[in-house]
């Protein structure tokens, strides 16, 4: 009686030297690293590896060791000296299809990471950083594509000059034709070439048609939206220099954007939620100014401008090139000192350019930058979402000499505006406008702070039951402080196993789960003194005690687990962290309390003559 | 033998049930008195709004902060000190136009030289739907066990814990509104915790009085039912103690941030040990639970066993 045959015995061993195994790479610390990564999907390479190592080989940097792997190279550094004037050195000399950024690199041994070990990842309240929920305001997408229909409604029923008018009401067309006969032909047409309009409202005796986008169009459209906006979020972080970054679809229209260790907030959110674009146009210099800014309308062909400082300016409604033929920028300064944009245009863009400028030498030509804003105000209790475009000239410059796809855009507010637009430019443009519906940034002192004090009170916690089970059951309360020591070496093994993220919240789990592990143990424990009470069979009561307490203890950790599961489902960030660690401490729990426990005490009592027990 | 054998203790607790009731009746009425009247102070999970932590190298002046919010004319504003004078909170109430942004310029109007520890900014959108995800969380969680329990034991069983579940939630809930302290997702998750817990406790109770009905002959319920919850006793004073002790540790030392995740767990703790000595063991009673009802689930065990 209470004896584990030896297979079992080697088994738990066996769990027991895993859990000690993969929870070991905890206790190494991390080095101050830079990371190096593709922007795009592209991999990197030894090619790229040994471009690296040159640049830092000439400019004789000072680093612990270069490797590359995961597809990233990751240099390591003794001090945060080194490694953040490494970083300047890698952006001014690398070109801009890498990302280079600052990062901690766990110093887990060779060995080790090839059995798949690796530390526990920290979440952003451990380690700092910004979580943002960002919507993708889908109203404006199907606006969007009511005027993407609309331009191509007209030329469609334009051929044969069917339409007397088109009209945009609200998500739909209106369309008034000239006759029943072209009614008849318009109807076929836009049946047969645009498969995603329907005709909602057709009345025989009357000459017009309601349309609108299907279902299905406005569904693909809305999540094209959603990707692509993921794409250019995508971009813009790789811009900011952000290892580890976290950028996922949450429901189908809103995204989650995680940036650890990112300092400046601020620039982040200017950057994230910018649709910020720019245009060219040449400025109309026959029509009278003054007239179009008294009468508030522009002369055909034209449309009115102004600066930020309020001057108006007539602007021609034609435009040369926009902020989608952009295909290269960077902020600079010119000879006057003056922040400014290098622009650099695709072919199109070049070509109108090139003929622009040779046409309208002398001419003045304007550039424009465009911000779509969308924001979300309590008017009456009732939510509303309001959309701003502003549209600002930021400089007219007379064109001195012919030019194509390259050249130098002036007129920006500051060096940090100028740097702003250039990234914007480069990272491309949202295809819908984000708002941030959602922020929570942890600085770096807090996210420390937040590491000791939840380590304290793990250790705290801990030591106290440690003291208090001794105290209570003495053998039996060392065997289950045996046990509540390997659960919480389990716990972390299984966190770092599943590279689960590890919050405050969740070491407030652990915590929890430190006091009700040792449930079991005493239920266990308690059982065995009533046993004893009416038996002398010391090892009868060891068994019966644990197996009456079995049942129990599942109920009682079956029914938390439930809670906890619901609380993993419902949860956001926070609460997900204390679920995930409480449900992993109760099913590890069950087996360390249980089996390991008993394993020990089996070994320490097992079929041996036992006169008394120390409970 | 010289193990110290306690004995088990015989206090009488089901005829002391009424005055227990009385307890709990009077600590009902006065949560649900308080939460209906000031309801519970909200935290900007719930409500949106903005939150910003800074850190100053010296004792912040308050005054000072606060005025420099009522010329950029900002409503609803609260500064306070948080945990200590050099670390400063500041919450906005949702504002006209809320976003992202405010925070930025909020930190910008404080100046230089200060620590930005944490910023919290919620949308009133976001604000709503983590109002009703914890809602519909805790709703879930109880249906859940409620199923659970059902199943394993019996109706009246599964009755009897949601009712000390729902006595639990509503008490601390209440203290928090009394004392108004302030409601964020993490005392969210306590109190979901607590559900969890005050239910462990439970369960272990009612094992003991479903086992006790099995083993003995006798029928009466009320003796049953007190010489279980005397059994039990010294497991639940416990694992009280031990989920206490660790709980104090996370309270004091774990920092301003989970304090009253900390605080919640403590009140829940104490009060779900209470209620499953006291109101879970009663409800049954009250419900008629007897051996009779027992019976059924060990007979259809025994017929799987002596299927071929």
């Amino acid at each position: 009686m209470n004896h584990y045959s030896g297979w079992k015995n080697a088994l738990i061993a066996f769990f027991l030297f895993l859990s000690a195994l993969y929870a070991l790479p905890n206790i190494y610390g991390s080095d101050l690293a830079i990371q190096i990564s593709n922007a795009g999907d592209a991999s990197i390479g030894e090619q790229d590896l040994a471009k690296v190592e040159l640049v830092l080989t000439s400019n004789t940097v000072d680093y612990k060791s270069i490797d590359l792997a995961d597809n990233r190279i990751l240099i390591r550094f003794e001090d945060s000296q080194s490694q953040l004037s490494t970083k300047s050195l890698l952006k001014t000399s690398l070109t801009r299809n890498y990302v280079v950024a600052l990062n901690l690199a766990p110093s887990v041994p060779q060995w080790l990471s090839d059995l798949g070990g690796s530390a526990m990842s920290l979440g952003l309240d451990l380690r700092g950083g910004v979580h943002f929920l960002l919507e993708v305001d889908m109203e404006a997408v199907v606006t969007m594509s009511i005027d993407r229909y609309y331009n191509e409604l007209r030329p469609l029923l334009r051929e044969d000059r069917l339409y007397r008018s088109i009209r945009k009401e609200g998500n739909s067309l209106l369309v008034t034709f000239k006759s029943k006969e072209s009614k008849q032909q318009g109807r076929k047409l836009i049946k047969d070439e645009l498969f995603d309009l329907q005709i909602v409202d057709d009345i025989e005796s009357e000459l017009q048609l309601r349309l609108e986008i299907t279902p299905a169009a406005i569904k693909v459209s809305k999540s094209s939206a959603l990707k692509q906006n993921i794409t250019t979020l995508r971009n813009r972080v790789n811009e900011l220099g952000v290892a580890e970054p976290i950028i996922q679809q949450q429901g189908t229209e809103r995204i989650v954007v995680q940036l650890p260790g990112v300092q400046d907030t601020a620039r982040a959110k200017e950057i994230l939620g910018a649709v910020a674009t720019i245009e060219f146009r040449l400025v109309d210099e026959k029509n009278d100014l003054q007239l179009a800014v008294n009468s508030g309308k522009a002369p055909a062909g034209s449309k009115l401008y102004y600066f930020k400082s309020g001057r108006p300016l007539l602007l021609k409604s034609s435009v040369i090139a926009t902020g989608e033929n952009i295909t290269g920028a960077s902020s600079g300064i010119d000879q006057n000192n003056a922040p400014m944009v290098n622009i650099q245009l695709d072919n199109a863009g070049g070509r109108s350019m090139l003929e622009t400028t040779k046409e309208f030498l002398n001419h003045r030509m304007a550039v424009v930058y465009i911000e779509n804003k969308v924001e979300t105000i309590v008017e009456n209790g009732e939510m509303v979402k309001i959309r701003t475009k502003t549209q600002d000239v930021i400089n007219a410059a007379t064109i001195q000499g012919t030019f194509s796809n390259r050249f130098q855009v002036t007129g920006m507010e500051s060096a940090r505006a100028a740097r702003n637009l250039a990234l914007l430019l480069r990272a491309g443009s949202l295809s819908a406008p984000i708002e941030i519906i959602e922020e929570r940034t942890i600085g770096p002192s807090l996210g420390a702070d937040n590491i000791a004090k939840g380590f304290l009170s793990v250790l705290v916690g801990f030591a106290l039951v440690l003291v208090f089970m001794a105290w209570r059951y003495r053998v039996f309360g060392l065997v289950a402080n045996v046990a509540l020591t390997l659960n919480l070496v389990t716990i972390v093994a299984v966190l770092s196993l599943i590279q689960a993220t590890l919050t405050l919240p969740g070491i407030a789990g652990i915590v929890l789960t430190v006091g009700m592990a040792v449930d079991a143990n005493v239920l266990i424990f308690e059982r065995i003194k009533e046993e004893l009470k009416s038996t002398n069979n010391i090892q009868k009561a060891i068994s019966s005690g644990y197996e009456k307490a079995l049942l129990t203890i599942a109920d009682a950790n079956i029914t938390t687990l439930i809670a906890s599961i619901v609380l993993f489902s419902f949860g956001t960030g926070a609460i997900k962290g204390f679920a995930v660690t409480l449900s992993i401490g109760i099913i590890t729990s069950m087996f360390t309390a249980i089996v390991v426990s008993r394993a020990i005490i089996n070994l320490i009592y097992g079929g041996k003559k036992v006169k008394e027990l120390a409970i | 033998m010289s193990v110290k054998l306690l004995k088990v203790p015989t206090i009488d607790f089901v005829n002391k049930r009424h005055w227990a009731m009385i307890f709990s009746a009077i600590l009902l009425v006065a949560s649900i008195i308080s939460l209906s009247v000031q309801g519970l102070k909200l935290g900007i999970d719930f409500t949106g709004g903005t939150l910003i932590e800074v850190g100053y190298q010296q004792t912040a002046d308050l005054e000072e902060i606060r005025g420099k919010l009522n010329e950029a004319n900002y409503q609803g504003t609260n500064v306070q000190y948080f945990g200590t004078d050099t670390e400063v909170l500041i919450q906005l109430e949702p504002q006209r136009v809320s976003s992202a942004k405010l925070s930025s310029s909020i930190i910008h109007m404080l100046g230089e030289g200060i620590d930005i520890r944490r910023v919290e900014f919620v949308g009133p959108k976001v604000g709503e739907e983590l109002t009703n995800d914890g809602g519909l969380a805790m709703l879930y969680a109880l249906i859940g066990i409620l199923i659970y329990v059902a199943f394993r034991f019996e109706y009246r069983f599964a009755l009897g814990s949601i009712a000390a579940l729902v006595h639990d939630v509503i008490i601390v809930l209440g203290i928090f509104s009394a004392l108004q302290i302030e409601f964020d997702l993490t005392v969210l998750a306590a109190i979901l915790a607590v559900i969890g817990y005050s239910l462990n406790d439970t369960i272990v109770v009612f094992d003991r009085i479903r086992e006790n009905f099995l083993s003995t002959r006798k029928v009466e319920p009320k003796p049953i039912i007190n010489d279980a919850l005397n059994q039990t006793l010294s497991r639940t004073i416990m694992t009280s103690l031990t989920t206490l002790l660790v709980l104090l540790a996370l309270f004091y030392l774990g920092g301003e941030v989970i304090h009253s995740f900390a605080g919640a767990l403590l009140i829940g703790v104490v009060v779900g040990t209470y209620s499953s000595i006291y109101v879970a063991s009663s409800m049954i009673l009250a419900l008629g639970i007897s051996k009779a009802d027992m019976l059924p689930s060990e007979k259809e065990s025994k017929e799987i066993d002596s299927r071929p």
